[in-house]
């Protein structure tokens, strides 16, 4: 019986976009359903009550929301390449470095777009970015997977490729190269892998997002 | 899991999250040496081993470097044991499904007692406590498909959910007297509130929830270190 796998989301997401490198990491043929989130669909309703939100992915009939736990439960069904490691303390530090990206680095660097780069939110984004900073630092390899991408990789989607264009549409800056070299380095590596390239939206369209969302008038 | 000091927890005995991991170390016979932490003065340990947010619990295994987040560390606890009472299914749906509903209870559902605590303002407070019975109801919906009619999330042992929803009953339960409020109002969350009961007096939580002085005592100390101000 083959697999029927679909994706609920908006081409623009980061959050999508997560989903989407874990689907194409496994070589997983899925079936993309655009969301218009001004106008939400009775599907997406129905599969996701709770939050109303993208990604939700619908496997033969059963939805999963939330983009990490989708994530973890790529891995777990599908077997192929890994995307957690499978030693199990590894497992562990990579969960909370996920962890540590949605509950703290992500909203403190949202907080310095939707400030406009005010310093203080700007100086609380970097304190943050610091953290990641020396866990590549420490590691000493392309990703925060080694050698090829995991979860935490897949987790800083936003920080690779949306943050960038947040900067340019607003003229601010949180991720300066001298401050962060090895993330700086990483972005660039990140966004050139062929299981994330190949679904990521021109950045032109995610520059125009920003502006026309959190720009000034 | 003969060697005591091979699992070593820090943690504070009013702290729901460190109960959280105390409840799945109990649940699987494993044993710990407990190190309580004094949160309004952190010792060198806590602050190296967690020095990205300080906070407890933290799990030293062995020679490993610390494992912080108390759903990651109940994860960590059943994987290094599985064969010690497994919390997580086995099927990968249900898996996600627990996950999913862990992700609720600590962003959505416990989140709302801080804004309770931080909101002074009367309407303010009404709003949260609207918030706080729909995430409550939302928890029965969970509940009542998870458990399949029977006692616990999972089923007819107590499972990973409610490890992680159980921890937090006296908190709430603390925090429902403080402000005269009982989400459980028993007409409309039925399900859920038999199940606080019985979660409540699992002998592996049982022995670690915190009595009234000390939940007292620490609510003291978080309105000082965090005070009201809505």
């Amino acid at each position: 019986m083959a697999d029927e796998v679909k994706l609920y989301g908006f081409p623009g997401s980061p959050y999508v976009s997560r989903v989407t490198t874990a689907l194409n990491l496994k070589g997983i043929k899925y079936e993309f359903v655009a969301e218009d989130l001004s106008n939400k669909s009775a599907d997406l309703l129905k599969y996701n009550p709770v939050h109303k939100k993208v990604p939700v992915l619908v496997h033969n009939g059963k939805p999963i929301s939330e983009s990490l736990v989708i994530v973890e439960y790529i891995d777990d069904a599908w077997k192929g390449v890994p995307i957690l490691p499978q030693d199990t303390y590894e497992k562990a530090q990579a969960r909370f470095w996920a962890k540590f990206i949605d509950d703290k680095c992500t909203p403190a660097i949202f907080k310095a777009i939707t400030n406009h780069g005010e310093e203080q939110a700007v100086a609380e984004a970097q304190e943050q970015l610091q953290f990641l900073e020396n866990e590549l630092n420490v590691k000493g390899k392309k990703f925060f997977g080694g050698d090829n991408i995991n979860l935490v990789d897949i987790a800083a989607t936003f920080i690779a490729y949306w943050l960038g264009a947040a900067e340019e549409a607003l003229g601010i800056k949180v991720l300066s190269k001298d401050k962060f070299p090895k993330i700086t380095e990483w972005c660039g590596n990140y966004i050139n892998c062929q299981v994330v390239k190949d679904d990521l939206v021109p950045r032109e369209a995610i520059v125009a997002f920003f502006r026309k969302r959190f720009g000034n008038a | 899991m003969g060697n005591k000091s091979e699992i070593k927890l820090l943690g504070t005995a009013a702290s729901p999250f460190a109960n959280r991991v105390q409840f799945a170390l109990n649940l699987k016979s494993m044993k710990y040496e407990y190190i309580e932490e004094n949160l309004a003065c952190k010792s060198e340990l806590l602050i190296k081993s967690n020095p990205v947010h300080k906070k407890v619990p933290v799990l030293l295994h062995a020679d490993k470097p610390p494992i912080c987040e108390s759903q990651i560390i109940v994860e960590y606890l059943d994987e290094i044991r599985p064969d010690l009472y497994q919390l997580l299914p086995s099927v990968s749906l249900d898996r996600a499904n627990c996950r999913f509903w862990a992700a609720y209870i600590d962003n959505k559902f416990f989140p709302l007692y801080e804004e309770l605590r931080q909101t002074l303002n009367k309407a303010g407070q009404e709003a949260i406590k609207e918030q706080m019975i729909e995430a409550t109801q939302q928890l029965e919906e969970a509940f009542i498909k998870s458990s399949n009619g029977k006692t616990y999330f999972g089923g007819d042992q107590v499972g990973y959910l409610d490890v992680i929803l159980g921890c937090f009953i006296r908190w709430t339960q603390h925090v429902d007297e403080l402000n005269d409020f009982n989400k459980f109002d028993e007409v409309r969350i039925l399900e859920l509130a038999k199940w606080a009961k019985c979660i409540a007096s699992h002998e592996a939580l049982k022995s670690v929830t915190p009595g009234k002085e000390t939940l007292e005592s620490f609510f003291g100390l978080i309105n000082i270190y965090r005070p009201p101000y809505k």
